[in-house]
């Protein structure tokens, strides 16, 4: 039977647009060495590192656990490389809980990270393929699309988008690991930033970030370190296809059902109420009502309304987001990881400016692909 | 990183190093890549039937990815479709061919029972809408060849715009 | 460092596919390949997708040159209704040892894995350059062949192998590889023969290097009531585990392999006789590294499949042997086997599966 696994140490860089002062393994290792330190462990308490990033092409560094293994001092132990898209993040750490849980290992480190400057994402995004459509245009091209399809169905008003991209922004001030820190940030700045891939502004889309984000994740009678332990009650994964016909690409049924798992694992009938806070992957402004939907934290065509009524902001009844979230620090393979580790932090106390008081129980969340690769965790203060 | 003050020239940290990486591919399409590229060389969209689930997929990459058979019935498309969503792009990259700002729509064609991405032209990009219809413009004939390259753009049949419910199930 | 701690519950190899290994499959798309193996993989046994729990697969980008190239292959599938899904960028053992960690918890009772990989869209040898060192080593652009050729010489000066011995073992390889109707390279050609081959880095000849195959294959696991129902003689996973060396290879001794023998003794190989072994050593002298790092003695039959000299699909050649042994086992020709994968240069990281028959 599944042992019972919980966070102990936490660590990630200082996420930025261009970390020229380090390597790809000096990276990962500074935010490996902080979730270390957090957990009062060294590199030989560790029994296995699982590794996540997104697509090799975005630094040009192939299967790049083999290069990694000694900065990582996997030498000798059982690494794992796992990628699954934008969601892999947080899949990343789902794998490390899963080597815990099944009794296999006391003690995982696991890691995810992008070094987004090493090469060019919209490049590798959009590579030219003969047969395949082109892609025109990075990420943003693709979900573009989806968002006014949201617009349209919600009958969403155009100013949410603009909302979000603030809030988050507003929030990532009282993170100091945040790529973006713009205190400036208002309506009008969001409204007069250019437009990308319309109805997309450029402060509503994420930035390109260098990072690396870093957990331990221990069996119950291995728990270390003087901060309190993040318990995890409960974890999903799912996926569905890209494309097929009557796909709903705005609310994917894959999203509704991992919610669905994760939540039944953990016991939660009402997300909003027994969630103190939750970190949700939105990259693009209006994938915060998308999902507010998605996973179920108000009805169909209600999320913009939850997002305009103030409710996910620091200071409403669900804050999402508190760190500042993807909006504001996106390195790729690690966005979804701190999501997860985000939440850790909360049910830990350990969130300092962007700690929202009392948290106790937070939903990490991350997807990928075209929207169709989810994984989610629950994290509580309280043994499960 | 390195210091190269011992070099006597004063160069600074060396902070980067360009190395450039070139491969070089030769793709498979495959068994029904191959005709729906077949097709795009004589000015037609050709699809494959799902013989489970019965949908229609453009282009077809082989198998039905609902039900994991092969499609395998070649279906005739209409050149002629339905703009289900869209977006501007006006953010230029890498290796982008196309002058911004430009209109990136997902377009259903008739009989297909999924849309793909396609470049919207003719219009002006503050006019473009959800329901347009728009209709294939092909290269000149002689020009054909089996890649999307055949395909210049789509374009405004001049039809009365589909309602949105007749396409709401494709979002 | 603890060891595997807990009792390990009983995992089996309930069903094995592979497609056949060819040097160039330019009719299909990788979608297209996979398809008939997932199909041959559930009809061998009589199920469907329905009745697994999870999906783990294994597959790299850099073999088709663009991102994502697993998310496709899932069509292969048919993801739908949604499923626990979850990729490796790495063979698909490593999937397979995913999708074991998921069924040891207890709560799921079969998974499915499969890798796929076609090494002949780019040029493999410099693709896989692209594995090493990027600031340091990848800029040169060693190739693959000539890195393992150093580890060939150094096996040679140590005095633990000649280059007859190389050439035995592609000798037997590839005749054995003639029973395996899913082989590329099958022939019965004498070791004095092949010593005749030119080198192609010396100290490696021509025959002591893997063929460039494209190819995929798939398993099913299952666990409590699925394992008996579905296998006559289920073949149970016994132990399994994967270890890592440094990358830097001026520090690490190319003539053994440590993390082998670790991953072996942490697997249970030596816990029992062993009947089979399936080496997954794409260059014929790994497969000396390998046996001794396991302590394989002369009674064990080495790759009766005809190993990865015999057919090499990246990214699936690893799974394969365990697919291999497995079979062998509830054939009833084996009791007890040992299944190995490996990946990066120069046998970098290696994963050791013992199977037993009930």
């Amino acid at each position: 039977m599944a042992e019972r696994c919980a966070v102990i140490g936490v660590g990630q860089t200082h996420h930025k647009a261009k970390r020229d002062d380090v390597s790809i393994a000096g990276m990962v290792r500074e935010a490996a060495k902080m979730a270390l330190a957090d957990a009062d462990l060294t590199w030989s308490d560790i029994d296995a590192v699982v590794i996540g990033k997104a697509p090799d092409m975005f630094e040009g560094n192939m299967m790049p656990e083999l290069y990694l293994a000694p900065a990582l001092g996997a030498v000798g132990k059982p690494m794992i490389r796992v990628h699954t898209a934008g969601s892999v993040g947080g899949s990343t750490a789902l794998v490390a809980a899963h080597l815990v849980k099944s009794g296999r290992h006391k003690r995982v480190l696991t890691v995810a990270y992008e070094k987004q400057s090493d090469s060019d994402a919209m490049w590798a995004l959009s590579v030219p393929q003969p047969f395949a459509a082109p892609l025109l245009a990075g990420a943003g091209g693709y979900f573009a699309p989806v968002i006014r399809a949201y617009m349209r169905r919600a009958g969403a008003p155009d100013h949410i988008g603009r909302m979000v991209a603030v809030k988050d922004r507003l929030n990532a001030l009282r993170n100091p690991y945040a790529h973006l820190h713009l205190p400036d940030i208002d309506m009008a700045m969001v409204e007069e930033s250019i437009m990308l891939w319309e109805p997309l502004r450029y402060l509503e889309s994420c930035p390109s970030s260098d990072g690396a984000a870093a957990m331990v994740l221990a069996a119950e009678d291995a728990i270390s370190g003087s901060n309190p332990p993040a318990w995890i009650h409960g974890t999903a994964m799912r996926s569905e296809p890209t494309i097929f016909a009557g796909r709903d690409q705005v609310n994917p049924r894959a999203g509704r059902e991992c919610a669905a798992d994760v939540y039944a694992q953990a016991g939660i009938t009402n997300p909003r109420e027994q969630f103190d806070c939750a970190e949700v992957y939105v990259p693009f402004s209006w994938y915060e009502p998308m999902w507010l939907e998605n996973l179920g934290f108000c009805e169909q065509g209600d999320g913009w309304k939850l997002t305009e009524s103030g409710a996910t902001a620091f200071d409403g009844d669900i804050p999402w987001n508190c760190s500042g979230g993807v909006l504001s620090s996106n390195p790729i393979g690690a966005s979804g990881m701190l999501r997860f580790l985000e939440v850790a932090m909360q049910v830990r106390g350990q969130a300092g400016e962007h700690q929202v008081d009392g948290a106790k129980l937070a939903l990490g969340q991350a997807y990928g692909g075209g929207a169709q690769f989810f994984s989610m965790w629950v994290v509580g203060s309280e043994k499960p | 990183m390195t210091d190269a003050t011992t070099a006597g020239a004063d160069v600074g940290p060396v902070t980067t190093l360009a190395t450039p990486i070139s491969l070089d591919f030769d793709f498979t399409p495959g068994v029904a890549q191959s005709r729906f590229l077949k097709a795009l060389a004589t000015g037609t969209f050709v699809g494959q039937r799902c013989p489970v689930c019965t949908k229609v997929y453009v282009p077809s990459r082989g198998t039905c990815p609902t039900d994991g058979v092969a499609t395998t019935e070649e279906v005739v498309l209409s050149n002629s479709g339905t703009v289900t969503t869209f977006c501007v792009v006006n953010v230029p990259f890498a290796g982008q061919s196309i002058e911004i700002p430009y209109i990136c729509a997902q377009i259903l064609l008739d009989g297909a029972n999924v849309s793909f991405m396609g470049l919207i032209q003719e219009i002006p990009t503050d006019q473009i809408r959800m329901g347009l219809r728009v209709e294939a413009v092909w290269v000149d004939d002689a020009d054909l060849t089996p890649s999307l390259a055949s395909i210049k753009y789509f374009r405004p049949n001049g039809e009365t715009d589909a309602p949105y419910e007749s396409y709401e199930e494709y979002l | 460092m603890s060891a595997p701690s807990g009792t390990v519950r009983p995992v089996s190899v309930a069903s094995f596919a592979q497609s056949p290994n060819i040097r160039r499959d330019d009719q299909r798309n990788e979608v297209e390949g996979l398809l008939p193996v997932i199909a041959e993989v559930f009809g061998n046994i009589g199920i469907t997708k329905d009745d697994v729990d999870f999906i783990c697969s294994g597959s790299t980008d850099y073999l088709i040159g663009g991102p994502f190239s697993f998310v496709m292959a899932l069509d292969a599938v048919g993801v739908w209704p949604p499923r626990a899904e979850s990729h490796v960028e790495m063979d698909g053992a490593f999937a397979l040892y995913e999708a074991w960690t998921l069924l040891q918890e207890g709560e799921i009772d079969a998974a499915l894995v499969y890798s796929f990989g076609r090494s002949s869209l780019g040029d493999l040898n410099e693709i896989l350059t692209l594995q090493l060192d990027p600031y340091y080593m990848a800029p040169l652009w060693p190739d693959i062949v000539s890195l393992s050729a150093l580890q060939a010489r150094a096996l040679i000066d140590a005095g633990k192998a000649t280059e007859a011995d190389f050439a035995e073992v592609a000798s037997r390889s590839r005749r054995d590889a003639l029973a395996n109707p899913k082989a590329q390279v099958a022939k019965d050609v004498a070791v004095d023969v092949l010593l005749q081959d030119p080198y192609v880095v010396e100290p490696l000849r021509r025959h002591a290097l893997p063929p460039i195959t494209d190819g995929a294959a798939a398993i099913v696991l299952a666990a409590g009531d699925k394992a008996t129902a579905w296998s006559e003689r289920p073949v149970w996973i016994s132990g399994i585990d994967h270890r890592i060396e440094t990358h830097a290879l001026g520090a690490r001794d190319l003539t053994s392999s440590p993390s082998t023998a670790l991953a072996a003794q942490h697997a249970g190989v030596a816990d029992g006789k062993v009947d089979i072994a399936e080496i997954h050593a794409p260059f014929a002298h790994q497969e000396i590294i390998l046996r001794q790092a396991m302590g394989l003695d002369a009674s064990v039959t080495i790759n009766p499949s005809g190993g990865a000299l015999a057919a090499n699909p990246m990214m699936s050649a690893g799974l394969i042997r365990i697919g291999e042994a497995a079979s062998r086992i509830a054939a009833g020709q084996a009791d007890r086997a040992v299944a190995h994968a490996t990946s990066g240069p120069c046998l970098q990281q290696n994963l050791v599966c013992v199977l037993e028959g009930a």
